[in-house]
């Protein structure tokens, strides 16, 4: 979990791809992810009904034809919501990632940059605090503070990201710092923003995406908790999360309106966890072999 | 040794006082107020003023600061607007399921992780390798509460072995209240059983990789006898971070779960203080549980001193 992997700053590029469709892990997690990413995308221009189209007369039908994943207690098509759900999960889980990138990401290239100073100390203390919060409970005292939605749950999330990042970044930069690559930049009297920019960040980039993708998978998780308890969209924004708190209530009478919600997040986050474990298996070869 | 417990408590003193400072801040800007709420929308000016009077909301809030954070010093965590009773009696009372349910779930969460990651990594690549790596990476993957749901569904709706919900109080009987906590104690331990899986066996496969293991094989010490004597006893550090994280995570966390089983802890106790804006229960189980996970993250650091006898000469 806490595993921190150096990519070597010589490693080829070229031959990353080819090596990449080699892991079953990453081409199985990759086709997982974008399956979903696909979903989320064809619900902009396309659903087989409107999402929030009511149709008493045919409620709570299962799996058919005309409905796919049937339709829930208002006869509401089940695939059309799911299709909707995706885009919600999704862009929840990827704004609130990218904030933990935009600050987590240069805060610790400057804690690495100015290491051992009062900074550098302040900035990691900070992280330590948010870590001590319980984080699924500070956020939903966020989103019932600032009252429950969409951009609120991605704050929440957002913010414990961002220790996450910035915890990395810096362990990974501080021992970048000491290679002679640096020495030479440095030497050639490149300041320390312009050496965090051109040397440190490009280098520890393949930890940087695999942390990505381990954050993106919880975002999703924190989204569809966040939903499940009223907290995240607020209605009609289908959620797959909403969609499994209102499935509880009639869980004996339709299996299907939980089951399908629920294998939705399960498969997204395991298609994620997959290609990050496939990604850290492409970018460390040595541990690859070790590790199988 | 002593120089490093001393700056483990003053840090652990520094994060309290910020801890505090945080949750009274982001409380400061609810909106609504808390008189209004308890008296409702047609209470007259003259008596909301009284009430607020009553309950020291006039008063600036440095000095509110300082009277919650005296107050719990001295145990003394608030009265509930909406219970009208000492917060810190709703929290002894919800503390009954809260802490039941988080040590049952720790372990089971335990039970299933140390044997199966332990196998799975003394076994590397074998197929009980490749089953356990399988079923902790969807382990992983699975929201609890919908893991909750189904489990509901097939134990409680189907089988009807146990309830669906609620608790009978442990008054009602021992049995009674484990039976109740059973279907969440599993429903929290599954996902935290799977990511202990994965830390045990990736801390004991690099373990399984350090010259000593190698020594000790060289010296003709068995290969059960090198994994129990040195390769698990020092590929536990780790894995206690984890514990001690999960565990305050169980005791926090169980607030969704506690929704889905309509257990009375203090994950609902909060979540109804959050929707009554009974905002003193909110602040005081809040930064007890703030306090209680800080204080784990403590002890587990104390209890690296135990496991690593190298920090016990410093």
């Amino acid at each position: 979990m806490s595993e921190i992997v150096i990519a070597s700053p010589d490693a080829p590029r070229g031959t990353l791809l080819r090596t990449a469709l080699r892991s079953p892990s990453f081409v199985i997690g990759a086709l997982i992810t974008l399956l979903f990413i696909a979903m989320a995308l064809l619900s902009f221009v396309w659903t087989p009904y409107p999402f929030a189209a009511q149709d008493i007369p045919h409620k709570l039908r299962g799996l058919s034809a005309e409905h796919w994943f049937g339709t829930d207690q208002y006869g509401r098509d089940v695939f059309s919501q799911i299709l909707v759900g995706a885009r919600t999960s999704i862009s929840v889980a990827l704004i609130a990632v990218g904030l933990g990138i935009g600050v987590g990401v240069p805060l610790g290239l400057w804690a690495a940059a100015r290491r051992g100073s009062l900074l550098d100390e302040i900035i990691m203390r900070l992280n330590d605090l948010v870590f001590a919060f319980p984080a699924l409970l500070i956020a939903i005292l966020i989103t019932s503070v600032f009252g429950p939605s969409a951009t609120n749950a991605i704050i929440a999330i957002g913010i414990f990201n961002i220790p996450v990042f910035a915890r990395l970044t810096r362990a990974a930069a501080l021992s970048l710092w000491t290679r002679d690559f640096i020495l030479a930049a440095r030497v050639a009297g490149k300041g320390a923003v312009r050496i965090s920019l051109e040397h440190i960040l490009p280098n520890i980039l393949n930890t940087l995406v695999v942390q990505i993708t381990i954050q993106f998978s919880l975002g999703i998780l924190a989204e569809a908790a966040l939903a499940y308890v009223g907290l995240g969209a607020q209605p009609p924004t289908p959620s797959w999360g909403k969609m499994l708190a209102d499935a509880q209530t009639l869980i004996s009478l339709a299996p299907h309106l939980a089951l399908i919600p629920g294998l939705c997040i399960v498969f997204t986050v395991l298609g994620l966890n997959l290609v990050g474990d496939g990604l850290r298996d492409i970018f460390d070869p040595r541990l690859q072999r070790s590790r199988r | 040794m002593s120089s490093y417990l001393l700056g483990r408590l003053a840090s652990l003193i520094l994060s309290l006082i910020v801890a505090s400072i945080v949750i009274f801040l982001v409380l400061e800007v609810v909106p609504g107020d808390p008189a209004q709420f308890m008296l409702g929308l047609n209470a007259s000016p003259d008596t909301l003023a009284a009430l607020r009077e009553q309950l020291g909301l006039n008063a600036p809030a440095w000095t509110r600061y300082i009277t919650w954070v005296l107050g719990m010093l001295h145990g003394d965590l608030g009265i509930s607007y909406t219970y009208r009773t000492p917060v810190s009696e709703l929290v002894l009372q919800r503390l009954g399921v809260s802490l039941p349910l988080a040590l049952l779930s720790l372990f089971l969460t335990m039970l299933i992780a140390f044997p199966a990651g332990i196998l799975a990594a003394a076994r590397r690549n074998s197929k009980t390798d490749l089953v356990v790596t399988g079923i902790t990476q969807l382990g992983v993957a699975v929201p609890n509460f919908w893991f909750a749901m189904l489990l509901v569904l097939v134990f409680s709706v189907s089988l009807r072995w146990f309830t669906a919900g609620g608790f009978p109080g442990w008054d009602q009987g021992f049995w009674l209240g484990l039976r109740a906590l059973t279907l969440p104690a599993i429903a929290l331990a599954l996902p935290q059983a799977s990511i202990l899986a994965r830390v045990m066996r990736s801390s004991l496969l690099d373990t399984l990789e350090e010259d000593y293991i190698r020594t000790a094989r060289a010296h003709g010490l068995s290969r059960s006898a090198t994994l129990w004597r040195h390769a698990v006893r020092n590929a536990l550090i780790p894995v206690l971070t984890i514990i001690g994280l999960q565990f305050a995570f169980l005791l926090a966390g169980g607030i969704i779960i506690e929704n889905v089983f309509f257990l009375p802890g203090l994950g609902r106790l909060i979540f109804q203080g959050i929707t009554q804006r009974d905002l003193i229960v909110v602040k005081s189980v809040v930064m007890l549980l703030v306090f209680a996970v800080i204080l784990v993250n403590f002890l587990v650091d104390l209890s690296y001193i135990l496991v690593d006898p190298r920090l016990r000469r410093r």
